[in-house]
Parts: structure tokens; C-alpha cells; sequence
């Protein structure tokens, strides 16, 4: 038996929290530092930051408010959003993350995760991966927030990171994103099993059930999640839980 | 007051938050007199063996360090590659280690078919050894910590196990030689259950 990972993804715009569906239509769930408080007392097993628009917009870091939210969690934390350069991971470190999480800047400049991972250690980079399918059903790799395609399908691309030294991958979908229908496990098990180092897959679920499935069909190793651990069900209001018992496979 | 050795190597904000939520007078230091007074010392380290040595030794800190563990009386915590720093080297890399216990760092040798990755990710339960150190002294029920690392202690003098964790086959993952100390897992990171280990640690 396995105790398996199970991660908040929250979605950090400016100084709020928000949950989009399909990317989009971001909808205001709360202040992030109360959030991260919440899930550190309920003992949450890892949790996972995200700047969604510190790209998108030429943003500078957060580093403020990312230090803050990081200032009372005493569980893994993971920073993702406009890390361009060594620098900008270093100061995340320093702000109390054990793990930078790259998305758009690890497809335009693959030599950082590389840079980082030789001082820091792969398992502290994580890239991040979007996946989408095309209009012909094949999936595909998008990066700035899911504006942008580069054309290359997840496995091939999670085993470039792999071989640049990313120690994780994180490989979510945009078209489950906010749906509460459950993981695209086709997308998930396509990576897992390209790769050797952990996956964590991330949008769509709904329950426990997903996470199960997608350990033991996706061949995952960890999952993410972020609408059924900040609303209460699916259209309803905002509440932020974790589950009390732990996943064991 | 407890310090803290910064050294270049990362995770020292957590580390320092965990002792400021227990109330522990702790820095952030690479002051040899800061840690020449200190009553406890702390390693951290993360990221490549090598690296870690090579900053370690580049500091200057190394020989008022050797100086304080040769004495005995201040208790020494080394935490992840801070940890693994102790042994006489590692696997991962060429730099020798600091050889304070008789023990080398190896990789992961897992049996494919069980299907594990390496690194090792996540939260493992946690043995404490028959002899456990003060370090588990009232540890909360089930023990678990969060672990990250492809590489472990494999002990071949004395074995000076602390505590064990099953990743593929048991391994060491926390020992203790008189005053000097060391983990694997990130207490840190590791809400109540490394709260524990680190008051245990303060109250020595």
C-alpha cells in the first residue's frame, strides 16, 4: 500500500483565488493565504500554486504574496507562473517553495530546467503540461494558459522534459478543466507511461473515485485538483475541504 | 538560540517559519560566531550531493562545524542532503562526504516490477526503531513524513538506525550518533508529525 499524493490546485490572479472552467471564465473563490491555511490544517498532502496570468500578461512574480501564502503551510509546496530565468526560480525557493513549476517558459527555453535541476535537484522542477485535443482527436501541448499551441503531442514533449531533467511532470487537460467529469485518463496514461519520473494528473475530478482512477487506470502517481476542493459540488458555492482519510493503493 | 546554517543551499525559509510557528529562537545564519554560540546547529540541504559539499566546504563554515561536533556537546540535525552530507559519500556524485557516521549514500536499486519512480515523492509512513532517538519521543500515531530523494543511508559499521521506511525494501531514514542527527524526509514539510521531530530536536 501506497499513500498517494493528493493536490490542491489553486489558481492565483494578482492577489485572489480563482477556479476557470476550461480554462476560462475565471470565478473569484477567495483570499489565497486563508485558503492555504485551511488546507494546512486539514493536513493536505501537498499543494500547488499557480499564477495563471503572470505570463500571459508579462507579470512580474508575486514574490510578496507568494512568500506569504507559503509563510504558514508546513507541507510541500509548489510555485508555478511567469518563472522565465534561474533567478526568478531561486527567489521562489527562497520564498519558502520546494518546487518551481514550469509551463510556457520550459518549451521556449528548455536549458532552464536543466539550470535549476543541476543546483536545486530535479525533483524540485516540475513542468507543467496542457493538453488539449485537436479537432482531429489528437491531443496536443498548449502553453501560455492554453492560448498557444506548440504542435507536439504530450509524450513525446513529457519525455523532452524528462530527458532535460524535469523531476515531475503535472499533466492536465484543458477540456476536462472545471468540468467535474472525471480525468481524461487516455491523456494521463499516454504520459505516464512515456516517462520514468512521477506524474501528477490533474483536471476534471470530481471525487475520490477519479482519483483512484487515476492511479490504478492512468498509471499516475500523485492528483491534482481544484474545483471539488474549493465548492461545495459542481454550481454550487464556495467551501474548501480535503478529504479526511488518506488514499492508500 | 538555534542555528540554522546557511550554507547557499535552498529550503531555509521553511524551516525557519516550522520553528517560528513552535516558538523556537532559531535563525538563518553563515555567522561563525552566531554559530559558535548556538546551542543547536542545523544542516539543511537540497538539490545535488556534490553541489551541497561543494558549497558546504567553500563557506569556510566546515572547520568551526567539525570543531563543534568534535566537542559533543551541541546537538547537530542534518536534514535531507544535509543528512546525507554526514556519510563518508555518495552515489550521486564525487565529492567526499563529511564521514561523520560509517555509512555511504546509495541510489534507489528498486525491482522494476514493482513500478515504483525514482525519485521517491510523497508522504511514507515512518518505523521508529526499538531504540528510537528523543527525535520520535511521542510522535503522533501513524507516523509519516514528506520524502523526496533518489538516493539513501546504507550503513556498514555500526548501525546507528533511528527509523526506517519501506520504499520497494526498508531503508534508513533517520539515524543518530550521539548528538549528531539525521533525517531524510523533510520535518518541515511534514505538518504535525515534523512539528514533533523538530520540538523533540529544540528541547535537547
Amino acid at each position: 500500500m501506497k499513500r498517494i499524493r493528493i493536490i490542491p490546485a489553486l489558481l492565483l490572479i494578482n492577489d485572489g483565488l480563482y477556479k476557470t472552467v476550461h480554462f476560462k471564465n475565471p470565478g473569484y473563490v477567495g483570499d489565497p493565504i486563508n485558503t492555504v491555511k485551511i488546507f494546512n490544517e486539514k493536513g493536505a498532502d501537498e499543494v500547488v500554486v499557480l499564477d495563471i496570468t503572470a505570463t500571459r500578461d508579462k507579470k512580474p512574480i508575486n514574490y510578496r504574496k507568494i512568500a506569504e501564502i507559503a509563510g504558514e503551510a508546513f507541507m510541500p509546496m509548489a510555485y508555478g507562473g511567469g518563472i522565465k530565468t534561474f533567478e526568478e526560480a531561486r527567489k521562489v525557493f527562497n520564498a519558502g517553495y520546494e518546487k518551481v513549476i514550469l509551463n510556457s517558459s520550459a518549451a521556449e527555453n528548455p536549458a532552464l530546467i536543466g539550470e535549476i535541476a543541476n543546483v536545486y535537484g530535479s525533483q524540485s522542477v516540475v513542468v507543467s503540461i496542457d493538453g488539449k485535443k485537436d479537432w482531429l482527436g489528437r491531443y496536443k501541448v498548449y502553453t501560455a494558459n492554453g492560448s498557444h499551441s506548440i504542435g507536439k503531442s504530450p509524450d513525446v514533449y513529457a519525455r523532452e522534459m524528462e530527458a532535460g531533467g524535469a523531476g515531475e511532470i503535472l499533466i492536465n487537460s484543458i477540456d476536462r478543466d472545471g468540468t467535474w467529469e472525471g480525468y481524461d485518463l487516455a491523456l494521463v496514461k499516454m504520459v505516464s507511461k512515456t516517462v520514468s519520473i512521477p506524474v501528477i494528473a490533474c483536471g476534471g475530478a470530481a471525487g475520490m473515485d477519479d482519483f483512484r482512477k487515476a492511479i490504478v487506470e492512468g498509471g499516475a502517481s500523485a492528483v491534482a485538483a481544484g474545483s471539488m476542493f474549493v465548492y461545495q459540488k459542481k454550481g454550487m458555492g464556495v467551501l474548501i475541504s480535503f478529504p479526511a482519510q488518506s488514499l492508500k493503493i | 538560540m538555534l542555528a540554522i546554517i546557511d550554507y547557499g543551499v535552498g529550503n531555509l525559509t521553511s524551516v525557519l517559519n516550522m520553528f517560528k510557528r513552535l516558538s523556537v529562537d532559531a535563525c538563518i545564519t553563515s555567522d561563525l560566531e552566531t554559530i559558535q554560540k548556538a546551542d543547536k546547529l542545523m544542516i539543511p540541504g537540497v538539490g545535488h550531493f556534490d553541489k551541497c559539499m561543494q558549497n558546504f566546504n567553500a563557506s569556510g563554515l566546515r572547520p568551526a562545524i567539525e570543531a563543534i561536533k568534535a566537542k559533543g556537546s551541541t546537538p547537530i540535525l542534518g536534514i535531507c542532503v544535509g543528512a546525507q552530507m554526514m556519510t563518508r559519500r555518495s552515489e550521486e556524485g564525487v565529492e567526499d562526504g563529511l564521514g561523520w557516521v560509517e555509512a555511504d549514500t546509495v541510489r534507489f536499486q528498486l525491482d522494476p516490477s514493482l513500478g515504483l519512480k525514482v525519485p521517491h515523492m510523497g508522504w511514507t509512513d515512518v518505523s521508529p526503531a526499538n531504540s528510537a532517538s528523543p527525535l520520535f519521543n511521542d510522535i503522533p500515531e501513524e507516523p509519516r513524513f514528506y520524502f523526496a530523494h533518489s538516493y539513501h543511508f546504507r550503513f556498514y559499521g555500526e548501525d546507528l538506525t533511528t527509523a526506517t521506511c519501506d520504499y520497494g525494501y526498508s531503508f534508513t531514514c533517520a539515524f543518530q550518533r550521539g548528538n549528531i542527527f539525521g533525517v531524510q524526509f523533510h520535518p518541515e514539510k511534514s505538518h504535525r508529525f515534523g512539528m514533533s521531530i523538530l520540538t523533540n530536536f529544540a528541547a535537547l
